[in-house]
């Protein structure tokens, strides 16, 4: 017995070493708790919070884009999608299948269906379809018991009620490209859209409105388990325009496929009531993504649908420039109105011979007639008598060559030529011959129709240096406000009276080259000049044989047809230009659209209440005419 | 030391009497601790008893019966059943190798029909078994030498490198300190186990060269748990957080946002005490971990008090067990040591290890009731 209690011992002291060294580990780990679950708590417990807790954002529903009478131009629309979440679906195929029957879905819809389900985590939901019609709606929901696992979710899809004919002004929203990322976490958010030209883009940051945030809790997968915390985000401005819907969708229909473009402004105030270009696109089609094939289409088309002509498109002005010519001979004292120059067919100037459009030649005009029948031998005179310098510097007060700053982007510059502009880019001398030139809007001479019409109102509005705008308000608070009256051009109001006759004369005159589109009714009557602009350049040889005429030649040959108008005569108000891009001429392509378009704006506005600023106008008539 | 001598001190005791003389304040204890694994389960679940804590609860009824059954068993005859049990228990590790179903990566069950057996479970109790009945017969003189230390080395090896083929590193590992402390507690001089743990420790560059990438990777991530948060080091990160978070007294009954939201892995198996601490606070890690001492000192009571050398091994040696499983997984949910699959025992879901312990509690209680029957050195072949 006593080998066993030796044993014994020997146990027990082995047991109690054992048992000393477990209670040591075991305080290991309640120190090691202590230390967690104590010391370290708070840590663990931000930790914890960041582990559950997201933050989502929540895009702000986009501000609307409307015209100046509140009507909608630019909204934002439910889009009623069908989406499918997978770990509710038993059987994907067969609920596609399905789904199938009830709405349409294509080949590579499903395709891409079958893919984002595999990739996507089970309760991350798949868009089958978007922009469902009231009827599929209803079907589906319907027939919702033998879907499981399908979804009819709203989400917001911008809409442009006009289309096509808003294009130009309104632009378009898309999805963020890589290039366009700031750093503002809405933008990477996936289905945002921005503005990508026109409005949209130039008072993207404004319509865009701030993201809200959503805290949410998550499990390890992301899946949602509640809400914490919400904070709503701003939403997007308002922007109200200066555009007058209907005139813009009167002037784009008016023109239809033609390759056009036409701007109604307001005088006084600059304000823009009508931006067309045509042809155009559909800027529904790039919120669900254009496809490649479209996007070919429209950009291969020779007519330019993408181009905004009215701000963008540079052409000579013609004889639409002549009212600027006049002025800057009248203003060099270098011809009075009433004094006569003889118009043969041509004039010549050293070797080279420059003709009038009427081959026989007008007699003698002075300048009222030569400005109502477009006399081109009475411009080549006068400016040649005025020099290139002056005609230059009148042009620039009439707000050529240089962008005008409408908040649209894309705006060009023009032209207006001078000695030293030709030294610096073309090279050489500047040749008298092209100062003649010049006088009838031709040669190196750009102007976009923007130009033209901001010309033609400071031309009508009493001389003053009035801007084109074309936003009222962001969300009530006025953009830009117009300054009370703009500054005045320094031009003698006497001389802008004959101008403005004559211009009258042009549409009114029997003789006047825009007779057939004169407004018989009272108070709508209208003035203007047309103005015929030659892409080709006719040899010699050709004018001998006689011109080709614009018909028979190929549509990319064909004379670019302008005019630009002002009216109601007895009180101005509103002024337009129009081109047509090969239209042959002015006269018969672009002044028929200008008048019908006038129609509109002054049927629109019966109150014949001069505004603000027209009271120069009438002062300006009070001066009297030194020349009667 | 004759046989009669033996039968003269230890009156037969019926099963009435056995029943009463059972250790109803560790059955208790043990029950308590069941009861709070079913509501940790039923939390994992959300709030159900399905799909864990009611599978968790029926294992339990059935381990009870069990744990009654074997503590009712006369010591003498788990004495004479220690070997065939433990070729039994090798028998089966034999056969997982070539026929069992692969899991986690693992080859570990067989599959039974009713319930799948994980032969490696099995062996952590029948080794103990096997070597107390090997050392019973051992004097301090013989214990000493080390051609009698042979044999248990032999017995010790061939399961560990069975476990480790399947492979499960944690489980080779349990068994190798379970039977290390049963060769501490029978007397094998300290200057064996400063060379073992030397040579041990110089094959550790040999060792890490067989060890599977992901144990390799458990064990880097272990060194710093920062350097991978999302990968392998996402589960000690998580554990920590969860458990940390949890505070002084913890966030409540189902209330471990952490664990209920999935951040926590393996909520209900490995990592269960995790949650436990996160819902029930630093006091509540307490007291789990009190009521784990208090089997421990019931087991060295019950050692102490036995009167048969294997006795005194088998309490010890089931206690030791128990000690290493708890230590190994609480220090490795709380970041002490590298992951290895180690459940808590009696809370984490589980079949086979479940059973295995309330076995081996049958066998601590069996070492209590017939604490008084002297069994002489030479064991039981001269007895009955």
């Amino acid at each position: 017995m006593h080998r066993d209690s030796d044993r014994f011992k020997l146990f027990s002291r082995r047991a109690a070493l054992l048992g000393g060294g477990q209670a040591l580990l075991l305080s290991g780990l309640v120190a090691r708790m202590y230390y967690l679950q104590v010391v370290e708590s708070d840590r663990y417990k931000t930790l914890a919070d960041e582990n559950r807790i997201n933050f989502r954002l929540l895009p702000p529903p986009r501000g609307r884009i409307l015209d100046r009478n509140g009507l909608h131009l630019a909204v934002n629309q439910q889009n009623y999608r069908v989406v499918l979440i997978r770990e509710q679906t038993p059987d994907i195929a067969k609920t596609l299948q399905a789904l199938g029957a009830l709405i349409r879905i294509s080949k590579s819809d499903q395709k891409r269906i079958l893919r984002e389900v595999k990739r996507k985590r089970s309760f991350v939901p798949v868009t089958v379809r978007e922009n469902l019609t009231w009827e599929e709606v209803a079907r589906i929901e319907v027939n919702t018991p033998d879907l499981p696992g399908v979804m009819i979710d709203v989400g917001q899809s911008r809409n442009y009620p006009d289309g096509a004919d808003m294009a130009h002004v309104l632009g378009y929203v898309a999805a963020v490209s890589e290039a366009e990322l700031t750093g503002d976490p809405l933008l990477e958010l996936p289905g945002f859209r921005i503005g990508k030209a026109g409005v949209e883009k130039v008072h993207d940051l404004a319509l865009r409105g701030s993201g809200g945030t959503s805290q949410i809790e998550v499990n390890a997968l992301g899946r949602v388990i509640r809400e914490i915390s919400r904070r709503e985000g701003e939403p997007g401005a308002d922007v109200h325009l200066s555009i007058e819907k209907d005139i813009q969708k009167a002037a784009s229909i008016r023109m239809g496929e033609e390759s056009a473009s036409a701007v109604v402004m307001d005088i006084h105030t600059g304000e823009v009531l009508a931006l067309a270009s045509t042809p155009s696109f559909d800027p529904n089609a790039f919120d669900k993504g254009l496809s490649a094939e479209d996007w070919r289409a429209l950009t291969n088309n020779p007519r330019a649908p993408f181009s905004n002509k009215a701000i963008a498109g540079q052409y000579s002005p013609g004889s639409t420039f002549k009212m600027v010519v006049a002025l800057a001979a009248l203003e060099k004292g270098v011809i009075s109105p009433s004094q006569r120059v003889f118009c043969q067919g041509h004039t010549e100037l050293g070797d080279a011979k420059f003709h009038c459009w009427k081959r026989d030649g007008h007699g003698l005009m002075d300048m009222s007639a030569a400005i109502s029948q477009s006399c081109d031998v009475y411009f080549y005179e006068i400016a040649r008598r005025t020099g290139i310098e002056r005609i230059a510097s009148m042009a620039r007060r009439f707000g050529m060559g240089e962008t005008l700053n409408l908040d649209l982007p894309g705006e060009s510059k023009g032209l207006v030529p001078d000695p030293a502009w030709k030294r610096a880019t073309v090279g050489g001398p500047w040749h008298p011959g092209e100062t003649l030139l010049a006088g009838i809007g031709q040669g190196y001479i750009l102007t976009t129709p923007l130009q033209l019409a901001v010309m033609m109102s400071r031309l009508v509005n009493g001389g003053r240096a009035v801007f084109p705008r074309l936003t009222h308000s962001v969300t009530g608070v006025p953009e830009d406000v117009p300054r009370e009256t703009p500054d005045n051009l320094g031009v003698n109001p006497a001389y802008l009276k004959i101008i403005r006759d004559a211009m009258a004369a042009v549409v009114n005159d029997p003789s006047g080259t825009a007779y057939r589109s004169r407004i018989d009714t009272p108070g709508m009557t209208i003035g203007g000049k047309t103005g015929t602009s030659q892409v080709r350049r006719i040899s010699r040889a050709e004018r001998e044989v006689g011109v080709v005429k614009n018909e028979d030649l190929p549509w990319e040959q064909r004379d670019h047809a302008l005019f630009v108008g002002y009216g109601p005569i007895e009180s101005p108000r509103y002024a337009i230009s129009v081109v047509v891009e090969h239209g042959g001429s002015g006269s018969r392509a672009a002044a028929p659209v200008a008048r019908d378009i006038l129609r509109e704006v002054i049927r629109r506005d019966p109150v014949s209440a001069p505004p603000a600023g027209a009271e120069t106008v009438t002062a300006s008539k009070a001066e009297g005419q030194p020349w009667e | 030391m004759g046989m009669n001598l033996e039968k003269f001190n230890q009156p037969q005791l019926s099963i009435g009497q056995k029943l009463l003389h059972l250790n109803w304040g560790l059955v208790l204890i043990v029950g308590v601790i069941a009861g709070a694994g079913f509501a940790m389960l039923y939390s994992a679940a959300n709030g159900n008893v399905d799909p864990w804590a009611s599978r968790q609860m029926v294992r339990f009824g059935a381990g009870f019966l069990i744990m009654i059954a074997a503590a009712l068993i006369d010591i003498r005859h788990w004495m004479r059943l220690a070997y065939p049990l433990y070729v039994l228990g090798l028998a089966l590790l034999v056969l997982v190798e070539f026929r069992g179903t692969i899991g986690m990566g693992a080859q570990r069950w067989i599959n039974l029909g009713l319930f799948q057996l994980q032969p490696s479970e099995v062996m952590k109790v029948t080794l103990v078994l096997a070597l107390a009945r090997y050392f019973h017969g051992g004097t301090p003189e013989n214990i000493g030498r080390l051609t009698f230390l042979i044999p248990p080395l032999l017995m010790v090896v061939a399961p560990v490198v069975l476990v480790l083929k399947q492979p499960d590193l944690g489980t080779a590992i349990m068994l190798t300190i379970a039977a290390g402390a049963l060769f501490f507690l029978a007397g094998a001089r300290m200057w064996i186990f400063a060379i073992v743990g030397g040579a041990g420790l110089a094959a550790i560059p040999v060792g890490w060269q067989f060890l599977h990438a992901y144990q390799k990777k458990r064990v880097l991530t272990f060194l710093n748990p920062e350097s991978d948060p999302l990968g392998s080091g996402y589960h000690i990160m998580q554990s920590k957080i969860a458990l940390g978070s949890g505070g002084l007294f913890g966030k409540g009954f189902m209330l471990g946002s952490q664990s209920h939201l999935n951040f926590l892995p393996e909520k209900h198996t490995d990592f269960i005490f995790t949650m436990f601490a996160e819902e029930f606070g630093l006091v509540g890690g307490l007291a789990l971990l009190g009521l784990y001492a208090l089997i421990l000192v019931y087991g060295f009571g019950i050692a102490l008090r036995s009167r048969s050398h294997f006795g005194r091994l088998l309490a010890m040696g089931v206690s030791s067990t128990f000690f290493v499983y708890i230590f190994v997984n609480i220090a490795m949910v709380m970041g002490l040591i590298p992951v290895v699959g180690v459940p808590l025992p009696l809370v984490s879901y589980g079949g086979t290890a479940l059973l295995s312990l309330m076995f081996s509690f049958g066998l601590l209680l069996s070492v209590y009731i017939h604490r008084d029957i002297a069994i002489g050195r030479r064991g039981l072949v001269d007895d009955d």
